[in-house]
């Protein structure tokens, strides 16, 4: 993975003087708020619910055995013992304290980390593919491109007070494994006449008027990457919406435009800044992709011995195929049932921490999911890695089930939210865990938003849940058909909602449905484009 | 009633006027009435509160003061889903408080 | 004679200026106006101007103040890069609702003056200007003066 030069350290030890010394301004009263809030929103500190919350990147889920460490370091010293992973390959903590801060920065920095741009209006974190570098049907490791593309978007002079926040995801693969059609630049790097290439799609978001980004480009040669994406923020700098708050992404722009008219503003903008030399030199690309070969691979048992079932559980779902055939990706579960989805503590954070170091090359993936990948695993070290996984209740075998819940914070710490998140994922997984129904569901990705904001993705959900305020009472809409993946498609609405009982009555009634209903083979999802919406309406209202 | 919160500036926790200083406790929160524009702009001035504001609440018949918004009363307790990290861990019925 | 506009500030509002030529001694007009006026020579664009109608008639610009009525708007930033990437070699002042925390990026993208509506620190303001001791990508700043970036540094390009 990429390793700080000199540069590199320095920008980020130089960020952390400057946010001291502005925290100092804001301490002794130099400062307002309104004046503070931007800068600290540049470094991820938010006022939240309960605390100040730090949002830490990991630059698109990657991260070492040494940085998690500290994660979870951080979490016992700075904070009260856990932290919690989000829908964007971060970490945030809840109880952070503003005079805090600083030495929580400095601390991060020692280990090439950050809380810059994780909010506020500007580009954020660049999400990936989980399984990059490791998956079997990828053209080529999405993550240099994330990080040659990190390096342009930090402390952008001309885009950091966009008229909203900026989301970039890129994958190199068919399959999409990161929503990346959901995010406002979704890249997918693509191989064209044995040549290497950037597919671009632009204005895709969930929120209050979720959208699929259209392509606005079918191929982009590598060297103008960066020329590109600048070409891109620059329209939508200059004429995105910024008279209303809840219109001003750039999927609104888009939309209002017309794809074709955007598109033809940014080859417009292209073509004149190809001649300004704003794109780094090759070379650049070139040093990146060296920290990103593989490990050194050996040849190995391809087959584990599965007796324990409940070993074979886990191997056949938490699993992912590697390109190497001596090798898995497996997926850690931050979802044990009626848990937390996506929290874990310091002491299960260090623990992650050594088992990457011993069975995974010392790398370690977040999921946009909320679950922690160990990329690289040998298949005979399984048998141990589950082992241990499953004494420190990271073994959950749910990945992709409808235990695998996506929840964002709620109401439980979001000053955002309407309704609660987490109890009803709680209560979820608890139910179809007892009545032994999630193996019989398979593939079903069930994911809660606690406000419209859709932090918890329920637009893409197979089964999503979004939390309303019904007259100052917590109230649940449900919605079915969403997908996340390359098969991209936006949840419908089944119409009135529910209280917090009823909703979980009518997850159970639409999967009743469905194993009643399905055919061979088919997913939730599947079954639902089969039959449409009115039977699953028919059996919630009757 | 009328009463304010905010955050402490330093430390970010949540707090509830008290008349005389912001307090943890929203029990001790007092009835603003008219005077909640002209307490929050002192208080923010000189750095005793952050982003306070004015929200309505009832005394109950056992003293306790509740807030109006669900939200609120997240906040005057802590998260529902960790009850050892809220201001009453031993309390069984501080969760039905909230909803 | 050169159309004098009523907009825009004066040299007095001016806090800090990174040119040694004299400051335009009169105020701006509109960018609708400076299109029909064939000898206006200070014009002021506000948030949502196109700066390339301004694109024909640079060579006989001596200022051009960009507007920011709240620092959270964004726009005069790309306004000021389009400038000087056509070749804009006069004034190019930040006016408006300009606080310490914006003057490097400003700088970066191009300004060399500045007229904050409320006058600055001036220890604050001489440490933002130096905030960005290296940086990672292109702008007017390492156009105009041959810095290197970051990535350049890294393969022995550049100053």
């Amino acid at each position: 993975m990429y390793a700080y030069d000199q540069y590199d350290q320095q920008m980020v030890d130089a960020r952390v003087a400057e946010f001291r010394d502005q925290a100092r301004r804001r301490l002794e009263g130099k400062l307002t708020e309104d004046q503070f809030k931007p800068l600290r929103l540049m470094n991820g500190l938010y006022l939240q619910l309960h605390a100040y919350m730090l949002r830490v990147a990991i630059p698109y889920g990657t991260l070492n055995s040494r940085q998690m460490t500290m994660l979870g370091d951080i979490a016992d010293r700075y904070d009260r013992g856990y932290g919690h992973f989000t829908t964007r390959q971060n970490i945030q903590y809840n109880w952070i304290k503003l005079e805090d801060a600083a030495d929580i920065l400095a601390d991060l920095a020692t280990v090439e980390m950050h809380a810059t741009q994780t909010s506020g209006n500007c580009i954020r974190n660049i999400s990936s593919d989980h399984f990059a570098g490791a998956a079997h049907d990828e053209v080529v490791d999405p993550r240099p491109y994330a990080e040659l593309l990190r390096q342009w978007s930090s402390f952008h002079p001309e885009f950091s007070y966009l008229p909203r926040k900026f989301k970039i995801c890129v994958i190199a693969s068919e399959k999409d494994r990161a929503a990346m059609r959901l995010h406002d630049i979704g890249i997918r790097i693509i191989e064209r006449d044995g040549e290497l290439g950037a597919q671009f799609f632009v204005g895709g978001g969930m929120g209050r008027t979720p959208m699929i980004a259209p392509m606005v480009r079918d191929f982009v040669a590598l060297d103008q990457l960066v020329t590109y994406a600048e070409a891109c923020l620059r329209v939508y700098n200059r004429y995105g919406r910024r008279d209303n708050k809840y219109k001003a992404r750039i999927k609104i722009l888009v939309h209002e435009l017309g794809a074709e008219e955007y598109t033809r503003q940014v080859e417009e903008e292209f073509a004149h800044l190809l001649e300004q030399g704003v794109e780094p030199p090759f070379a650049e690309l070139e040093r990146i992709r060296t920290f990103f070969t593989d490990p050194p691979f050996e040849d190995d048992a391809k087959s584990v011995e599965r007796s324990d079932p409940d070993f074979a559980v886990w191997v056949d779902r938490n699993t992912h195929r590697h390109k190497h055939d001596a090798y898995v990706s497996a997926v850690i579960s931050l979802k044990p049932v009626g848990g937390i989805p996506g929290d874990a503590t310091g002491e299960q954070m260090r623990l992650m921490a050594r088992l990457a170091k011993q069975y995974s090359f010392d790398e370690i993936r977040v999921m946009h999911t909320q679950n922690v990948v160990l990329p690289h695993v040998r298949i005979a070290d399984l048998p141990a890695l589950w082992a241990e996984l499953h004494e420190a209740g990271l073994g959950a075998p749910n990945m992709d089930t409808i235990e695998d819940i996506i929840a964002c914070p709620g109401l439980d710490y979001c000053s955002l939210a309407n309704a609660r998140s987490i109890p009803l994922a709680q209560r979820i997984s608890e139910r179809f865990d007892k009545s032994g129904k999630t193996g019989k569901l398979g593939e079903l990705k069930l994911k809660i938003s606690g406000c419209i904001n859709a932090c918890g993705h329920h637009h893409a959900g197979h089964i999503g849940i979004l939390g309303v305020d019904k007259k100052g009472k917590e109230n649940y809409q449900l919605s079915l058909g969403g997908s996340e993946a390359e098969d991209v498609s936006l949840a419908k609405i089944t119409g009135p909602g529910f209280d917090e009982d009823g909703v979980i009555e009518a997850v159970e009634k639409v999967t009743d449905l469905y194993l009643a209903q399905r055919t061979e083979g088919e997913r939730f999802i599947d079954t639902y484009r089969r039959l449409g919406m009115e039977p699953f309406k028919e059996a919630l209202y009757g | 009633m009328r009463i304010l919160t905010g955050n402490d500036l330093k430390t970010g926790a949540v707090v509830w006027w008290t008349g005389e200083f912001w307090s943890l406790h929203v029990d001790e929160a007092v009835d603003v009435g008219e005077r909640a524009e002209e307490i929050m702009a002192a208080e923010e001035a000189a750095r005793r509160v952050n982003v306070p504001y004015a929200i309505e609440a009832t005394r109950e018949d056992d003293g306790h003061v509740r807030p109006a918004h669900i939200k609120d009363r997240v906040r005057a307790l802590g998260p529902t889903v960790r009850p050892d990290l809220t201001l009453k861990p031993q309390d069984p019925e501080a969760l039905d408080w909230v909803i | 004679m050169v159309e004098a506009g009523d907009f825009g500030t004066s040299p007095d509002d001016v806090q800090f200026r990174f040119r040694d030529d004299e400051p335009v001694d009169h105020g701006t007009v509109t960018v609708d106006s400076a299109l029909e006026q064939t000898n206006a020579n200070a014009v002021r664009i506000e948030p949502g101007d196109d700066a390339r109608l301004l694109l024909p008639f640079l060579d006989r610009l001596a200022l051009v103040e960009i507007n920011f009525p709240a620092f959270t708007d964004g726009r005069g930033y790309s306004a000021a890069r389009i400038l000087r990437e056509a070749g804009y070699a006069g004034e190019l002042r930040a006016v408006g609702d300009v606080l310490i925390d914006q003057l490097s990026h400003m700088r970066r993208c191009g300004f060399d003056s500045f007229a904050p509506d409320k006058r600055l620190d001036e220890e604050d303001a001489k440490r933002a200007f130096a905030t960005w001791e290296k940086v990672y990508q292109h702008a007017a700043d390492t156009a105009l003066t041959g810095r290197a970036t970051i990535a350049q540094r890294r393969h022995g390009e550049g100053a």
